[in-house]
């Protein structure tokens, strides 16, 4: 095995991982803070793409469209938050998940209604465009690098609000405990709101920055939404920290495994059935994992405390 | 329990006569497609009543559970690509498949609640269905072409005969439904209706709820297991698709809409839901965009689904 | 085992129990025996209730063991303490609010007769179930209140549920938590009276804050503070201890 390839693919594991955080951070916030079973956050991974990618291609510049889409998806989570999801706070966990399900089904239609079944193509910067050399022989896109460099500023700048800011003071006795934030006298609704609004800034971002390595399609955000699923159990719902922890952990497991599980595998089995075994065990790869975490850890790597009580 | 006729009694015993009816009446209305698409609506309708013991009574919200239509349907198409088209084998292997996955599964997701049970099944049931998607030798995405139905071995019992399936499947239906009423109003059923109510309390009375709740989810399992060896065998085609999330969700929302904690709700809810897609998809091609705000409008608005409307008390809530 | 531990039914030794930087119960040491009703009493987050919870297996204590009938008990699950005869009652109402009340207490009744893995008998056609669940409900003077959905009973009638579904198990030992929690005078001299009544075939341990109620039923009063046990005794032995009075009789008429 060739640590070049080894070190590249950590890296991409790496860069999945980020993408995994900017989606898993707000959920982990509303599911936390809410108590929400929002599906349709997947929906704001793929509007992030569209409504980005639209005002890229319209102003002739990534950057700016880039930066356009951040007030763009903060008021778009807004309103999604105050017309539709807001009535579901008090509502069963069923009703939310129809309810949240109803939504994916109309963002889809809407989107496929606007922006046609093909999707869109976003191409990519020439600045961003080429490689950086890492040192040692390893060379790596620029723009990737650029990804996990705006990953890890989000990250931080996620930390300092929760962990530094009195709104992320809030925020925190929020997740773990709703009553003890009612009691502190602060406006829950508008916490909320301004919660899901930075949710969906996240997830538009992370939709966005992964659209010219893909591109921007219907249901895009699915995909990445059960993933993201899997890191904030992993880490623990409510937890920003575990969500990261977790999100690295899944994006390099699974980057890993489907590009060198075959090879570990052939030595401990014979060629045909390591190479019939080693696509389908890497793509089961982290939901065994995260069984296992749970097997254990019923409640996550990192759970808010005081979650648990008998009355 | 008392026999008024209700509504929800004189939908139920037209729904069931119209089931019956479909391969007699669609032919004579000069409509035969609607012998495939009744077929289709009662195994949707089987895996909707198998989520509901689990979900209406037992508050357990599985999100993967369409993963049963697959293991179900790969059964069969997978022993069949083999040459092993006996139905004496596929039949053992759906259900004994569909059992061991769901023990597994529900030891896993058991130990949670809520949100993380929630979102637990949903990603287990996608780890299925990615298997599903990654075994290139049974077709991958493209799925697997079944070229014989399962073959019980007698000429007096042959799936190939259309009238033979549909009945099969009546009669599957029929007997889920059965299957679920006495299981609801037994003693087990009592432990599962008040683990949904308050799971502590039913600890506290010396019930470990823990291992009903997994025998009701293995139980769900196999009849939804069921389902998918008969849609099998119906369409003569398996793909993951069978498994996707959003098959899942559609189970759900077929629960909910014909009414979740009642017997027939779901089976109500499988006509609804499918009829309303077949013609829906007619009108325009863009109908979820109607259809998406119509479940929110249901969710707000509709609680107790149609046979909660109409007025069905199976239990007393 | 202490002087005062022989014999006992329900004995709790050194438990401890903290909840992040708070310590709810520090050393608890308590013996209750069959035939007496052992109050706990003490101000508001003393730690009674974390005390009922661990005796009744739903927190596990840090370290401490309990000792039911002779057997340790303290890794059993809450059922299995249930199945030894060890029952509980909550301070929060907590019955089946969607069930009527016969079946509120026919899924006890069902949990003493053996498992519940029955799949095809109607639970309420069966008179094996029924009877002693409807001859419960006599008992406790709900009988006429069967067919009612619980949700829509009267507050006091619901603390008598609680008490009667605890009671449905057969337990030979009781741990009720405020049963009279909420409770109008009528009812509570009525609940006194007939908890003085169970008290001839059932150990019972009794937190409560009615100190009437308390002084009306003990045999023996543990007083908690801050999860310790502040005082242990006789009703007049704690009635006369000067320390008690100051901390939590202090301002109460007995
Ligand atoms: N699950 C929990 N997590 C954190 N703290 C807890 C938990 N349960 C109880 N506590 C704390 O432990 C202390 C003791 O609580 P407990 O409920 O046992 O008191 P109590 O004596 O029953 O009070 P009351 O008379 O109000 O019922 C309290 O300070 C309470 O806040
Ligand atoms: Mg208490």
């Amino acid at each position: 095995m060739d640590y070049v390839l080894l070190i590249e693919q950590l890296l991409n594991g790496f860069q999945l991982g980020i993408i995994l955080f900017l989606m898993a951070a707000g959920l982990t916030l509303v599911f936390g803070i809410m108590d929400l079973v929002n599906l349709a956050h997947g929906s704001l991974f793929m509007i992030g793409a569209f409504v980005g990618g639209t005002l890229a291609l319209a102003t002739g510049s990534f950057l700016l469209g880039a930066v356009l889409m951040v007030p763009a998806m903060f008021v778009i989570g807004i309103l999604i938050e105050t017309i539709a999801l807001r009535t579901l706070y008090r509502r069963s966990h069923l009703d939310q998940v129809l309810a949240t399900f109803g939504l994916i089904l109309f963002f889809n239609e809407a989107t496929r209604l606007i922006w046609g079944p093909e999707g869109l193509v976003i191409p990519l910067p020439d600045f961003l465009e080429g490689t950086v050399a890492l040192g040692a022989g390893i060379t790596y896109p620029l723009y990737r690098v650029v990804i996990i460099g705006i990953g890890l500023l989000v990250a931080l700048g996620l930390y300092l609000l929760v962990a530094k800011t009195r709104f992320g003071m809030l925020v925190r006795a929020g997740a773990s405990n709703r009553t003890m934030a009612g009691a502190l006298g602060v406006n829950i609704p508008v916490l909320f709101t301004l919660v899901f609004g930075i949710g969906a800034v996240l997830a538009g971002l992370a939709g966005l920055i992964i659209t010219p390595i893909t591109q921007a399609a219907i249901g895009m955000g699915e995909d990445v939404l059960i993933l993201a699923f899997v890191v904030i159990v992993i880490g623990g719902i409510g937890s920003v920290r575990g969500a990261f922890i977790a999100a690295v952990l899944t994006g390099v497991i699974d980057t890993m495994g489907r590009s060198f599980l075959d090879l570990l595998l052939l030595l401990v089995l014979p060629a045909n059935a390591a190479e019939a075994a080693g696509p389908a065990l890497s793509s089961m790869l982290i939901y065994i994992l995260m069984a296992g975490i749970l097997f254990f850890r019923p409640q996550g790597l990192f759970p808010p405390r005081g979650a648990t009580a008998v009355q | 329990m008392t026999h008024r006729l209700t509504a929800a009694g004189a939908v139920t015993a037209s729904v069931l006569v119209l089931c019956a009816a479909v391969p007699y009446l669609a032919p004579a209305l000069d409509e035969p497609f609607y012998v495939i698409v009744f077929a289709r609506i009662m195994i949707w309708a089987i895996a909707a009543v198998s989520l509901n013991l689990i979900m209406g009574y037992g508050g357990m919200i599985s999100f993967g559970h369409a993963v049963y239509l697959g293991i179900g349907g790969y059964a069969v198409a997978i022993l069949g690509f083999h040459d092993i088209t006996s139905a004496w084998v596929q039949l053992p292997v759906a259900i004994g498949l569909s059992a061991v996955v769901a023990l597994v599964f529900g030891v896993i997701c058991l130990r949670t609640r809520g949100i993380y049970f929630i979102m637990i099944t949903l990603a287990l049931a996608q780890m299925v269905y990615f298997l599903g998607v990654s075994a290139e030798r049974y077709g991958s995405d493209d799925g697997l072409n079944i070229l014989w139905r399962s073959d019980f071995g007698t000429r007096h019992f042959d799936l190939e005969d259309s009238v033979v399936m549909y009945y099969t499947i009546f009669a599957v239906l029929l007997g889920c439904l059965l299957v679920k009423w006495r299981i609801v109003f037994s003693r087990f059923g009592m432990v599962l209706r008040a683990s949904r109510s308050n799971d502590t309390r039913v600890q506290a009375v010396g019930v470990p709820t823990f291992r009903y709740r997994l025998v009701a989810f293995v139980i769900a399992g196999v009849m939804c297991g069921l389902a998918g060896f008969l849609q099998a065998n119906l369409e003569r085609f398996v793909s993951p698709d069978m498994m996707n999330w959003h098959r899942s969700g559609e189970l759900i929302l077929m629960t909910v809409l014909g009414g979740t904690s009642t017997l027939f709700g779901p089976v109500v809810g499988a006509v609804i839901f499918l009829m309303l897609s077949e013609i829906l998809s007619t009108v325009t091609i863009h109908w979820h965009l109607v259809f998406g705000p119509f479940l929110v409008l249901v969710v707000l608005f509709a609680r107790g689904g149609v046979m909660g409307l109409l007025g069905s008390r199976d239990t007393h809530d | 085992m202490t002087k005062d531990a022989r014999g006992a039914d329900l004995v709790a030794q050194g438990l401890n129990k903290s909840f992040g930087g708070l310590q709810a119960a520090t050393d608890l040491s308590v013996s209750a025996r069959r035939g007496e009703i052992h109050a706990v009493i003490g101000p508001n987050g003393a730690g009674k209730t974390t005390f009922v919870h661990m005796l009744s297996g739903f927190l596990r204590p840090d370290s401490g063991k309990i000792v039911f009938q002779g057997h340790d008990v303290t890794d059993l699950s809450p059922a299995a303490r249930v199945q030894r005869g060890l029952a509980r009652s909550f301070q929060i109402t907590s019955v089946f609010r969607e069930f009527t009340v016969l079946e509120n207490v026919i899924l006890p009744v069902q949990s003493r007769l053996g498992h519940s893995f029955r799949f095809w008998r109607p639970v309420l056609s069966d008179p094996t179930v029924l009877e002693p669940a409807r001859a419960l409900l006599e008992e406790v003077g709900l009988g006429d209140r069967a067919g009612v959905v619980a949700g829509h009973l009267a507050h006091g009638e619901q603390r008598q549920l609680e008490i009667a579904i605890a009671l449905a198990t057969k337990p030979s030992f009781l741990l009720l938590d405020e049963p009279m929690a909420g409770m109008g005078p009528d009812e509570n001299r009525a609940l006194i009276d007939f908890l003085g009544a169970l008290k001839t075939d059932h150990g019972m341990l009794l937190v409560e804050h009615d100190l009437d109620a308390v002084f009306a039923l003990a045999d023996r009063i543990t007083v908690l503070v801050y999860g310790r046990v502040m005082a242990s005794g006789r009703p007049a032995e704690i009635r006369k201890d000067a320390q008690v009075r100051d901390a939590y009789l202090g301002e109460t008429q007995v």
